[in-house]
């Protein structure tokens, strides 16, 4: 069973990488990009096969290592 | 008094920070791997700077989790003292000892330069070899030194004198000129509400002898050893 993870900024905490990437878009001639936000995405194959039994492990792992919660969100997917 | 240097794979700060303690204590410091699960008695614990596990997921993320850590933190919470400089302030916040988390620098630069701090706070064994408002010079050397937290921590932060240094001009005037990452408040270091750990992004093991060119730094090593003897 896979598990896909997105761990994103929280709102209200800066991303210069973001802005960078903003600049870099307009200055490229993209213009009308109001923001930009980046993030990571990560891949788990798990050995699990219940679903709810696989999110709630996924989740845990999250809190724990994946993602800092003092500034990050996470959203997890299975299937 | 009885110090350990816990070395990771990718520490690059662990054999400065060992002699500059071995100048103040006149003996040397214990280095303890990363896989040692068991300490000996430890008065100070330090967590040296450099990019233990390359960085990987987040500054100080994967060894937050090493086994040493969890050792590191129950002597923590029995009063053990604990420094952490640069990676290992990150290390530190990822840990849960310390307040907020260490963001990629608001420039998006790697910053390699000295700066000038104000120390904030001298009731502590890693500062009262300072005199309050004073101004010292310490070595930078990070990308990601941008120390941030959520409003209400910053508050409790801020109204406990957990603050041990902010980044300041050379008369201790704080601007966003004089930080260097962009941090919050320009925070420099933080203790945590017992004063028993503090971790701070400049590294004052780089400037704790006359031949590197200053001494800025060996107070807080001094009087550690005076503290802790």
């Amino acid at each position: 069973m896979k598990a896909k993870v997105h761990i994103t900024l929280k709102n209200g905490v800066l991303d210069p990488q973001g802005k960078a990437v903003q600049h870099a878009l307009g200055s490229l001639g993209f213009g009308g990009v109001d923001d930009v936000r980046q993030g990571k995405y990560i891949e788990l194959d798990l050995a699990e096969t219940d679903p709810a039994k696989a999110k709630a492990s996924v989740e845990a792992m999250c809190k724990t290592l994946l993602a800092n919660t003092v500034i990050e969100n996470f959203s997890v997917e299975i299937g | 008094m009885k110090a350990a240097v816990i070395v990771f794979p990718g520490s690059n700060c662990d054999r400065d920070v060992a002699v500059a303690l071995e100048a103040s204590m006149g003996a040397k410091p214990l280095m303890i791997w990363h896989r040692d699960t068991e300490l000996p008695p430890l008065d100070l614990i330090v967590v040296p700077g450099g990019f233990s596990y390359g960085d990987y997921l987040r500054s100080g993320a994967m060894a937050a989790h090493s086994p040493v850590m969890r050792e590191v933190k129950a002597r923590a919470e029995q009063g053990a003292f604990v420094l952490g400089i640069c990676n290992g302030f990150q290390i530190l916040t990822e840990a849960g000892l310390l307040p907020g988390v260490l963001m990629r620098n608001a420039g998006l630069k790697f910053v390699c330069r000295d700066v000038c701090l104000r120390v904030e706070a001298t009731n502590s064994a890693f500062t009262k070899g300072y005199a309050p408002g004073q101004v010292i010079r310490a070595p930078v050397a990070h990308h990601d030194g941008n120390w941030f937290t959520d409003p209400d921590t910053h508050k409790r932060v801020e109204d406990e004198g957990q603050v041990a240094f902010r980044y300041c001009d050379e008369g201790g005037s704080l601007s966003p000129q004089s930080n260097p990452n962009g941090s919050l408040a320009n925070i420099a270091g933080v203790f945590n509400e017992r004063r028993n750990v503090l971790g701070l992004m400049p590294h004052p093991e780089r400037l704790a002898d006359a031949m590197l060119g200053g001494t800025d730094g060996k107070p807080m090593f001094d009087g550690l050893v005076e503290a802790l003897s």
